[in-house]
């Protein structure tokens, strides 16, 4: 059959004229659906910083760990293997993104000299020696070699130390082990959870 | 959802059945809140904000725990306090989370004239598609329970979208994986049925309130959030839910009848003017009397 070029030109209008009518959509019959922003981030585990629960998290930061990647955290929700919370996490918990990610994180040592009103900088070194020295002048100052009743205790009462809930069995194992050499008998690390 | 499209169905060339034909896969997804088992933590509301990317706006107080009066186009996810005296005179804290409740007749996407602005996927959830929202705000209108919020710095309409980015790859949502009470549940539409039901029994026969029972409103074709509540003959009780919801008349009228009335009139119109044009003709330009003509 032979088509001559008018006959085409009727048909292609008559057609697309029809189409249009008959409602031959192109647009994708699909939504978009947002993309699941942790699916190939790292994740970390870690415990939640704030009370003595210790709730477990799941820290997500950006590329996969791979060596030329500095993390950068982009969320952080509960840990569902994590005996403690099973996933779960309190309004604080569920905040530990904004904690990492806030301006106003402390990232270096300040001190606060008796009688001063600010917090000044001063370096790790620095921090260190100084506490070493406090300590060494503290315990020398409240050592207690024998009690009242003239028994052999060793004990330093002057110092404490506080833990907090990220420590793990194995810190507080060393901590233990480092204070009570100092002879510290005021112990808090919240190992109990 | 993923997972209803690529069902395998039919193979080439396989002796015997079709591995995992017959079996009975819903894809319905639902939330279940035990308003009974909240105590108002708001870590759901934190997870919602820390998930999908909001910060945390100003808050006011208003005599109340209450994070904010209503929520907001940037804060999907609110519970509601409610000061309720019991008939003995104590006092109860009837606690909600107020979110998007998935209709599966959506007041909203009824009301939407903007194409492909709301959809409904095949597992209930009803989603926004900001980038053909034409900020009309006509499913502000629709809605009846209040939920979608106009953006005026986007001009667009945001609301709670049951994380169908978490829900599309095997998760559940955000709000839902916080609650540190598990007085959000989530899974099938049927399995929180029965848990809701399973609730509710429990708190008429053993927890002494007689009226308990879930919120599953017909009126919107039933939901897909769901609630258990003490009193569920007094929905209202708890922070306005409302008792019997539907999609307001007024969208109904103008989605209906006067869409087509409104068709049939224009309709109407070109076919009488065709009439008109073969029964009288072109006007015809009449000579104009010498009376009326001005001074010259």
């Amino acid at each position: 059959m032979q088509t001559s070029r008018r006959d085409f030109f009727k048909v292609a209008a008559v057609g697309g004229v029809a189409a249009t009518i008959f409602g031959f959509d192109l647009k994708p019959a699909y939504a978009q659906l947002k993309e699941l922003k942790i699916a190939r981030a790292a994740e970390t585990r870690s415990t939640c910083p704030y009370c003595a629960v210790g709730c477990g998290v799941l820290i997500y930061t950006i590329g996969d760990k791979a060596k030329n990647v500095t993390p950068q955290v982009i969320h952080v929700e509960g840990d569902p293997d994590h005996p403690t919370n099973r996933g779960t996490l309190c309004p604080k918990g569920s905040s530990l993104e904004q904690d990492m990610l806030n301006p106003r994180r402390l990232t270096k040592p300040q001190v606060r000299r008796p009688g001063a009103t600010d917090w000044q900088d001063i370096s790790w070194d620095t921090a260190l020696s100084e506490i070493a020295q406090w300590t060494k002048k503290t315990r020398d100052a409240s050592f207690v070699e024998k009690d009242a009743n003239g028994r052999t205790v060793n004990r330093c009462e002057g110092i404490s130390f506080i833990g907090g809930c990220t420590d793990t069995n194995e810190f507080n194992y060393l901590v233990v082990k480092a204070m009570r050499s100092l002879g510290l008998v005021y112990l808090e690390n919240q190992a109990r959870v | 959802m993923s997972q209803a499209s690529t069902e395998i169905i039919r193979i080439s060339g396989h002796a015997g059945a079709v591995p995992g034909a017959g079996l009975n896969r819903e894809f319905q997804v639902c939330k279940l809140v035990d308003t009974t088992t909240c105590i108002g933590c708001k870590a759901c509301e934190v997870a919602c904000l820390e998930w999908n990317g909001y910060t945390f706006t100003q808050t006011s107080f208003n005599n109340s725990y209450q994070t904010m009066p209503e929520t907001a186009w940037n804060y999907w996810n609110l519970i509601k306090f409610n000061e309720h005296e019991r008939d003995d005179g104590s006092m109860m804290l009837l606690m909600r989370k107020d979110q998007c409740m998935h209709c599966e007749e959506p007041g909203c996407l009824e009301a939407c004239p903007a194409d492909g602005a709301i959809v409904q996927y095949a597992n209930g959830i009803v989603d926004f598609q900001e980038a053909h929202c034409i900020g009309c705000g006509y499913c502000v209108t629709g809605c009846p329970f209040n939920i979608p919020k106009f953006s005026p710095e986007a001009h667009k309409v945001f609301k709670c979208t049951l994380c169908n980015d978490r829900v599309s790859v095997g998760l559940e949502p955000a709000c839902i994986k916080a609650c540190p009470t598990g007085c959000l549940h989530f899974g099938t539409k049927s399995e929180m049925k029965e848990l809701a039901e399973f609730r509710a029994e429990q708190l008429r026969d053993v927890s002494g309130f007689a009226d308990a029972g879930v919120y599953d409103p017909a009126g919107v074709g039933g939901t897909h959030v769901i609630y258990v509540l003490h009193d569920a003959k007094n929905p209202e009780l708890y922070g306005g839910l409302p008792k019997d919801p539907h999609i307001p008349y007024s969208v109904w009228l103008w989605k209906k009848p006067l869409k087509w009335l409104g068709n049939l009139a224009m309709i109407g119109g070109i076919v009488g003017l065709a009439l008109h044009y073969l029964r009288v003709g072109p006007k015809k330009e009449e000579p104009i009397p010498p009376e009326d003509r001005g001074p010259s």
